[in-house]
Parts: C-alpha cells; sequence; structure tokens
C-alpha cells in the first residue's frame, strides 16, 4: 500500500507502522508547523489510537445519558462518582483487556485488574470490589481451556494479593470469541464526597513528580496494539503485553491513600494505556497548562532507555502527580515508608506545550491541544442491519415429556452452569464486608463502618446484541438494574465497557450506534446515568467480528442492610410468586442454543414502561419487608430461575401452575419478569401492591420439599441438579 | 487488655483483624509496623493474613525476616499468645516458632470458601471453648505437612489444634479441602502460646459475615 503521493521527509512505512493515517499524519504536520521527530511520532500515535482518542466512538457516546441527582462526576475522569449519602461516594469504572488477555492470558488478566484498580483509588477512593465480564470461544474449542484458567487464575493473582475482594461477574461461551477474547474489569471503591482528586493539572512552577515502580522497556505500543485487528501472527505481539505487580500496586495504594490524606496532592493521573504520554498530556490538557518533564530523572529499570521508549513504555503500577511544593518533603517520605520510587521529573508551565527534555537536549515539543482537542474524530458510515425476525413456536413442537431432561442439559452447559470454579480461585471475602458472596444475582459490599451496601452486577447477552442491536443495548442495561433490584437495592447508575469488531466497517459501526440508542432510551427511562466507561474496537481476528458486546457494571445503594434479598430460597411453605408477563418468547433463547443447537427467533422486546413498573414493584415489595427472597429471570427462563433458587437454598418446589405450553412457559425468555418467595402471610399485601401498581404477579408454586415437582410433568431431585449444575465449567477446565 | 498487629508490606487482613479484635474485646489493637523493633507489653500479638512481600519469595519467608520479627519471636518464648492467620501462620513456621511446611494446595489452585474445623487441642488459650466451628480459606499455599517424626511429637504433645471436617465433626479425605496431612487447619507450639492456623475467624466474626463462629477464638483469648 505505497502512497505516490507521499512527500514527507518520514518514511511512509514508518508511519503506517505507528497506526497513523496519511491525512492524520498530514494532521500533525500542520499542526506542528513541521514533521514529527520519532518521540514525537510515537507520541501522536499513542494519543491517535482508538484506544486513546475515541475517535469512532466520541460522537455516539455523547449521547447517553449521564446526569443525574446522585452522579457527582460523570465521564471524562478516571473513573464515575455517584454520591451514596452521609458524605460518602462511590466510585466506579470497567476496562477491557482484551487484547493482552489473548496473547497473554495470566498478565493480560492481571494487570486489566491493575489498571483499573488505579483508575478508581487515582481518585482518593479505597477500592472496596472488583467484578468481571468475560467471553471466551466455544467450551471445546482448543484455546478456550488455555484462555479460561490463564484468565481467572490472572484476575485471582492481581486482586487476591492486592487484597481487594472480586464479587462478581459474568462469563459466555461463544464461537464468535474464539479469535478474540474479552476480558473486562470492573473496580468500585469507596470515598469522602470533599475528597476527591481529579487530574488537572495546575500552579505554574509545581513539580510533577513521579511515582511507583520503575520504568522498563514492557507493554511499549500496548495501546495501538490493542487498537489494531489480529490475523496468525499475532502472538508476535506478545511482547507488547505488560507484567503486573501487585504487591508494588498494594504498596502504592496504601501509599496514595496515606498521602491524599494530607492537603499535598493538586491532580493526580495514573499512568495505563500509553503510560507517560497520556497520563502527562491528560493532566496539562484538563488543566489547560504546560508540562516540562526531564525524561532523563524517570526512575528506569533497564539501561540507555530513548526518550521515545520512556513515554512509551507501559510498565505497571505507577502514577503522575502534580503536589504542593511545600508538601514534597512529606510526601517523599511516605513513598519512602513503602519502598517506593518518588522523583520530582518536571514542572507545571504557563507554554501549553508537553515539552520533554533528556540530558538537557530538547526531545520533543508540541503543543497540548493539537494532541487532544485537535485529535481526529470520525462519523463513521454505518449501516443499520434489520433485527433477526421474531419467530413464533407452538406446543405442538416440544415434547413435554423431555421438559426436565432439558431442564438438566441445559444447567449443564457453561453458560448457564455453576460459576463456581471461578469465583472459589477468587479471594471474595477479604476486607470483610462482602455482604452476598458471588452466586447471586448482585454481589453486596458493606460500606465500611456503616449498616449500608452497594450492590453490584454486570450483564450483556451479546446474542440477543447480535441479533437485534438495540434491544440488546437496552437489555444490557436492564439485566444489571434487575439484578441490583432483587437484591435489594436501589440501582444508581453504570459503567459501561464497550467491545466490537473494526468500527470502519459500517455494519459493525451499524452495531455500534444501535447499541447505544438502547442503552441510552433505557438508561433515561430508568434514570439509570453512564458516569464512567471504556471502549475496545478493532475485536476481530483474520477479519471476523466478535458479536457486539457492551458489558454493563451497575451500581446500586442498600441504605440498611436487613433489606438485602438473595436467591436461596428459605422456607417450607412459602409461595413462590412470578412478576411479569410469560408470552412464550423463545427465540434465540439458551433453550433453543443448547437443546436446539439453533441461534434463531429474534431478541425478546423490553417495554420500558413495564420494566420501570415491575422494578419499582420489586423495590417496594421488599423496602415494605413482603419478600423473602427475589431472583430475576434470566437466561434460560423461569425454569432455570427456579432451579437456581432451589440449588443455592436447598429447598424443593412444587409447581401448580398450569400451562398449555410448558417449554413456552418454562424457558421463555420474556423481558422484565422476577421470581418472588413470599410468605403465606404476606401474600395478599404483595398482590395488593401489585394490583395498585398494574404490575402482573402470580403465584406459581409452593416451597418445600427436596424436589422440582411439576404438576402434570413430573419432578427432579435438586441433589441431580446440583450434580449437573456443578459441571458444565468445572468440565472445560479438565478437558 | 492490649493487643498488637503486625502490619507488613502487602498484608492485608490487618484492618480485618483488628476490626474484628476491636468488636470483640472492646479494645482497639495497636498496628505494629515490620521495621519497627519492639512491641509493647502485649496480651495478644497476631500476624495477620494476606502476601507480605507479594509471597515472591516463598510464602511468608521474607517477612520472618522483617525487624519486628525478632521481637515477635522472643515475645513468643516468654508465653506471650501469638496468633497467625494464614499469611500469618506461614510466617510463623518460617520464623521457626511452629513446625512443619506449608505447600501449594493439592488442587493447584486458590481456594475460597467456607470449610468446617473441629478443635483437637482443647486446652490451649486460644481452643479451651472451640467446637466445630464454620469459617472461610481463601489460600493458595495452606497445605500442611510436617515429617513423620514431626507429626507424632506435635501429636503427642497435642500440638494440632484444629482439623478440616463435617458438620458432624467427621475428618476424612472428603472434608479435606487442599491435601493437608491429617487435614490439619492449624497448630500449636509445645508451650500451646503460639497458634498458626489458615482459616479466617476474622471473617466469620459477626451477622454480616453470615456466621460467628469464627468470635470464639478470639473471645477465649481476648475475654
Amino acid at each position: 500500500m505505497t502512497n505516490h503521493n507521499w512527500q514527507f521527509q518520514t518514511e511512509q512505512s514508518l508511519v503506517e507502522k505507528h497506526g497513523l493515517k496519511l491525512d492524520e499524519f498530514e494532521k500533525i504536520v500542520e499542526g506542528l508547523g513541521r514533521e514529527p521527530n520519532l518521540t514525537e511520532l510515537g507520541i501522536f500515535s499513542a494519543m491517535w489510537n482508538e484506544h486513546c482518542s475515541y475517535k469512532s466512538s466520541k460522537f455516539w457516546l455523547k449521547k447517553l445519558p449521564t446526569s443525574g441527582k446522585r452522579v457527582v462526576q460523570g465521564p471524562g475522569e478516571n473513573a464515575g462518582v455517584i454520591d451514596i449519602d452521609d458524605g460518602d461516594v462511590a466510585v466506579f469504572k470497567m476496562e477491557s483487556h482484551n487484547h493482552p488477555s489473548f496473547l497473554e492470558p495470566y498478565q493480560g488478566a492481571a494487570t486489566g485488574v491493575g489498571g483499573i484498580l488505579r483508575d478508581v483509588f487515582t481518585m482518593g477512593a479505597r477500592p472496596v470490589a472488583n467484578l468481571n465480564a468475560l467471553r471466551f470461544g466455544e467450551p471445546n474449542h482448543p484455546k478456550t481451556k488455555h484462555l479460561l484458567s490463564g484468565v481467572v487464575s490472572g484476575i485471582g493473582g492481581y486482586g487476591n494479593c492486592i487484597g481487594v475482594p472480586t464479587v462478581g461477574g459474568e462469563v459466555n461461551f461463544h464461537p464468535s470469541y474464539n479469535g478474540n477474547i474479552l476480558v473486562n474489569a470492573m473496580t468500585v471503591g469507596i470515598a469522602k464526597k470533599d475528597k476527591i482528586f481529579y487530574s488537572a493539572a495546575a500552579g505554574i512552577g509545581n513539580p510533577v513528580v513521579y511515582v511507583g515502580s520503575k520504568t522498563g522497556r514492557d507493554g511499549i505500543h500496548g495501546a495501538t496494539m490493542a487498537s489494531a485487528e489480529f490475523d496468525e501472527d499475532s502472538e508476535d505481539k506478545k511482547p507488547t503485553v505488560q507484567v503486573g505487580d501487585p504487591f508494588t500496586e498494594k504498596l502504592l495504594l496504601e501509599a496514595c491513600l496515606e498521602l491524599m490524606k494530607e492537603e499535598a496532592i493538586i491532580s493526580i493521573q495514573d499512568m495505563g494505556a500509553a503510560g507517560l504520554t497520556s497520563s502527562s498530556i491528560e493532566m496539562a490538557s484538563k488543566g489547560d497548562v504546560g508540562l516540562e518533564i526531564d525524561l532523563s530523572k524517570v526512575p528506569m529499570r533497564a539501561k540507555n532507555m530513548s526518550a521515545y521508549e520512556l513515554m512509551l513504555s507501559e510498565s505497571q503500577e505507577r502514577m503522575l502527580m502534580v503536589l504542593d511544593p511545600s508538601k514534597e518533603e512529606m510526601a517523599r517520605d511516605i513513598f519512602k515508608k513503602w519502598d517506593l520510587e518518588f522523583e520530582v521529573i518536571g514542572k507545571v508551565t504557563d507554554t501549553k506545550r508537553l515539552i520533554l527534555m533528556k540530558n538537557s537536549k530538547e526531545e520533543a515539543s508540541i503543543p497540548i491541544n493539537i494532541l487532544v482537542e485537535d485529535a481526529p474524530e470520525y462519523q463513521r458510515d454505518y449501516i443499520v442491519q434489520e433485527p433477526s425476525p421474531i419467530k413464533e413456536y407452538k406446543p405442538e413442537d416440544f415434547d413435554q415429556n423431555n421438559l426436565l431432561n432439558d431442564l438438566n442439559t441445559m444447567i449443564m452447559h457453561p453458560d448457564l452452569s455453576s460459576r463456581k470454579w471461578i469465583w472459589e480461585q477468587y479471594d471474595h471475602m477479604v476486607m470483610a464486608d462482602t455482604v452476598v458472596r458471588p452466586g447471586s444475582d448482585a454481589a453486596v459490599v458493606r460500606v465500611h463502618g456503616t449498616n449500608k451496601g452497594l450492590a453490584m452486577s454486570t450483564d450483556c447477552s451479546p446474542v440477543y446484541c447480535k441479533h437485534n442491536p438495540y434491544e440488546g443495548g437496552k437489555h444490557a442495561v436492564v439485566e444489571t438494574w434487575r439484578n441490583i433490584i432483587a437484591s435489594g437495592a436501589l440501582p444508581i447508575a453504570i459503567t459501561d465497557c464497550m467491545n466490537f469488531g473494526n468500527p470502519e466497517k459500517p455494519e459493525i459501526m451499524g452495531q455500534f450506534v444501535e447499541c447505544i440508542r438502547g442503552m441510552g432510551d433505557a438508561c433515561s427511562k430508568l434514570n439509570y446515568p453512564v458516569v464512567s466507561g471504556n471502549v475496545s474496537l478493532y475485536n476481530e481476528t483474520n477479519g471476523e467480528g466478535i458479536y457486539p458486546t457492551p458489558a454493563i457494571g451497575g451500581v446500586g445503594l442498600i441504605q440498611d442492610l436487613s433489606n438485602v434479598k438473595t436467591l436461596s430460597l428459605k422456607e417450607d411453605g412459602n409461595f413462590l410468586c412470578v412478576v411479569g408477563k410469560t408470552a412464550n418468547h423463545l427465540g434465540i433463547s439458551k433453550y433453543i442454543s443448547i437443546i436446539q443447537s439453533k441461534e434463531e427467533g429474534g431478541t425478546p422486546e423490553i417495554n420500558l414502561d413495564t420494566e420501570l413498573r415491575n422494578g419499582n414493584f420489586v423495590m417496594d415489595a421488599i423496602n415494605q419487608k413482603l419478600i423473602a427472597s427475589a431472583h430475576d429471570v434470566g437466561e434460560g427462563g423461569i425454569l432455570v430461575a427456579i432451579s437456581e433458587m432451589c440449588m443455592s437454598g436447598n429447598l424443593g418446589i412444587t409447581i401448580e401452575i398450569e400451562t398449555n405450553f410448558p417449554h413456552g412457559y418454562f424457558f421463555a425468555e420474556d423481558q422484565s419478569r422476577y421470581l418472588l418467595e413470599v410468605s403465606p402471610n404476606n401474600y395478599d399485601a404483595c398482590q395488593k401492591l401489585a394490583n395498585n401498581n398494574n404490575v402482573h404477579f402470580e403465584k406459581i408454586g409452593i416451597v418445600g420439599g427436596d424436589k422440582i415437582s411439576i404438576k402434570n410433568i413430573g419432578d427432579q431431585h435438586i441433589s441431580a441438579l446440583k450434580r449437573s449444575f456443578e459441571t458444565g465449567i468445572k468440565q472445560i477446565s479438565q478437558l | 487488655m492490649k493487643s498488637h498487629v503486625i502490619v507488613f508490606p502487602g498484608s492485608n487482613c490487618d484492618r480485618d483483624v483488628a476490626v474484628a479484635i476491636k468488636n470483640i474485646s472492646g479494645h482497639q489493637p495497636q498496628m505494629v509496623w515490620h521495621k519497627e523493633t519492639s512491641i509493647d507489653q502485649s496480651d495478644l500479638i497476631v500476624v495477620p493474613g494476606g502476601f507480605s512481600y507479594g509471597d515472591y519469595l516463598r510464602c511468608g519467608a521474607m517477612a520472618s525476616t522483617s525487624p519486628i520479627m525478632h521481637d515477635v519471636v522472643k515475645k513468643a518464648k516468654e508465653g506471650v499468645p501469638v496468633l497467625g492467620i494464614c499469611n500469618g501462620f506461614q510466617i510463623l513456621i518460617e520464623s521457626g516458632l511452629l513446625d512443619g511446611a506449608l505447600m501449594r494446595n493439592s488442587s493447584l489452585s486458590f481456594i475460597c470458601r467456607d470449610i468446617l474445623i473441629k478443635p483437637k487441642n482443647q486446652s490451649s488459650v486460644f481452643t479451651k471453648n472451640a467446637q466445630v466451628a464454620k469459617m472461610p480459606i481463601a489460600h493458595n499455599e495452606g497445605n500442611f505437612f510436617v515429617t513423620s517424626q514431626q507429626l507424632k511429637k506435635i501429636q503427642d504433645n497435642d500440638q494440632i489444634a484444629f482439623q478440616y471436617c463435617d458438620e458432624n465433626g467427621n475428618v476424612n479425605e472428603h472434608t479435606n479441602p487442599n491435601g493437608s496431612l491429617e487435614n490439619i487447619a492449624g497448630i500449636l507450639n509445645e508451650k500451646k502460646n503460639v497458634l498458626g492456623m489458615m482459616p479466617h475467624p476474622e471473617r466469620a466474626a459477626e451477622l454480616a459475615h453470615g456466621c460467628e463462629d469464627g468470635k470464639n477464638i478470639f473471645e477465649s483469648i481476648l475475654n
């Protein structure tokens, strides 16, 4: 691909190697008034790649609702911040580490966790919970076992060591991820509302301080790699994957939080993707100032590192901050106590330029605004494809004698089976504030020293998104909302992690646009804004894109921990009731995919009015103490949800409801539904509350015994179901 | 009542155990940074869980050489009660206060879940009121091993504190989460004033944890 119009001194191949297009290079030359040197070219490449610049997505992301009564900080900072009363805030964000995790699953996943933790504690919050959203290829794909076990031990290896509990997550398996897995990590932290730290540099002449680990040659150009597609030679990119050191991060966390108690930090930014480049430019741009950095002062792990290498290294566990000069010595002592590097490497200037010196030689001088405001932004062409048609299924197409066998097969499938094999490898209890452990709808973590808690959940159904990106986008948001409600909390806000294929393909861009539209509609209707997020594009291998995967992480507040609900059935004789109507929507359900091995029939649609009504009803019923246990009805339908409640509570149920289409009723994935366990004493009050709010509420069975018995169909022992449920994912690890 | 919690770089259960001690005894324990060299008069020294020095060399090996450990060993020899939990247990072994070794779990993976333990020794300051109790484990290296000679010694001297068991106190291979010899979950020193255990009693010490069985150990020593 030689361009005959190339008229620059700089080699065209060098520019291409840096992931920059001709018109982008022209823009650089125009902005600088000259051609960039190599260091500068590297800096532009790092800042203008998709990962850092959001050049394809920015236009659309702006359409998402980001404000609300409890939003303290929306998108644009290291993480989003929401008000959780009493002067406390929750700080959270989800981020992708997809490309590195495919190349080197342990380190890729581990540094993903490390990066998102830093985003949260940079803002002054103590991280209190980690979650994740994982996608792997088919269970029997030759790479899946290796990737699954590597990613899980990497997440555990980092989170366990740093001492932040990994309390929840989601995982699914689908051929579209065979060549491009997704590893999205989320961290939730807690801070005081008047002690939030931001990244805007300020105070001309103030020292710019580098803290944490030394800089080595690892991860150079990681962010550029993360913005390219994979091919057969991708394994060669392994050296661009960084290596994590959770022990150093733990020291960095404690040192930063210790220093944050003092009035010393003016601004702080972690060195994540594109390391020193993006952190310094971010701080200067936000503060509308310049920075002058002396690269020879940067603590180095390797000898003779060039300016180019120092600026683009993605060595982990590093931070950049601007300090109050009178507090410099005190700050130095804190970092010394924790055996961490602390070096003044530059100062804030009024030049509005990034100036890099090395051994008294100027290595780069770039106006900040060309790097940031003038970064390319594209409104890429897009095509919205017709959603897959909705198929009507009929009772005569199914044999009801197979219903319980089908259930057994479904809960054995890795998409629906127990995730215990995964979360038992994560320390989910360190910090001793985990109130609801993994395995329920949402995890609940107590706000330390109080009687309130945060509920959190990550969700997305890529198959729903593929077949109807608009409804799929709505669904991902709504699913977290339901999970948070079912745990007894008030949903407050979300973070998103937008994983898609190549945005230069109009049909992929169409998926992106439609998912955003769906998410936005759901967020607006449910008063559930987006406060932070991340975009990961070019998730393709050999031209094959992944399914659209807008993973959502939701956070909610429980004012009184005595209102926490889990999905475990609690007591013999209680009634199990369903909220929301079932209309036999079997299209692209887990039943159709697992039992019939097909992916057809159309994504179920969500009526957001019904969603809001049903959710508010469940919240009211829980707050009025009418509910013993609660569970949302998700993938797999009512019978899978009932089984989960039975297995978790070690209690059976007699299902009395009669239906002329058992497969439709029990496996349909109609939306906006919950299961509630209600004591007979509270049943009338619940029914009345439902009627008053125009909510469909219906008793379907009575809790008790050790079997699931379905009238006119048969029964199944809970212990037998449990054995099937426990095999699914564990089996992959034993393949 | 004065208690101390040692803090190493990489400790991560120091706060949790301090909260449990405060809740149970009403007294705030003093946190002691590993670079310090002596501890005041103490009724209980806790070496908490975590990943001291990242567990990079061998779990507990580097922490056992921290300046403060000289005094911990000295105090232990004088009879001050010392409790090591999880990584703390590993540190106490590395510092020579307890016998044996903690190897990687037989599953070769980190395990975090509730288990049950029953007291074997029922006379030490830690175990005198102990019963079958539920509490979490969270470790990668909890597979206890001693030579047959050492095993005989700790058996004869009643130094086995806890064994992994089921609800009815049965000890067998099905109730062994990590491959530990004789299902050993915790051991005492000869004088019975030093206890090392893999399970985390501080994580089962209040209603919000869903189980309060861990309180017993703290109560018997603090009250």
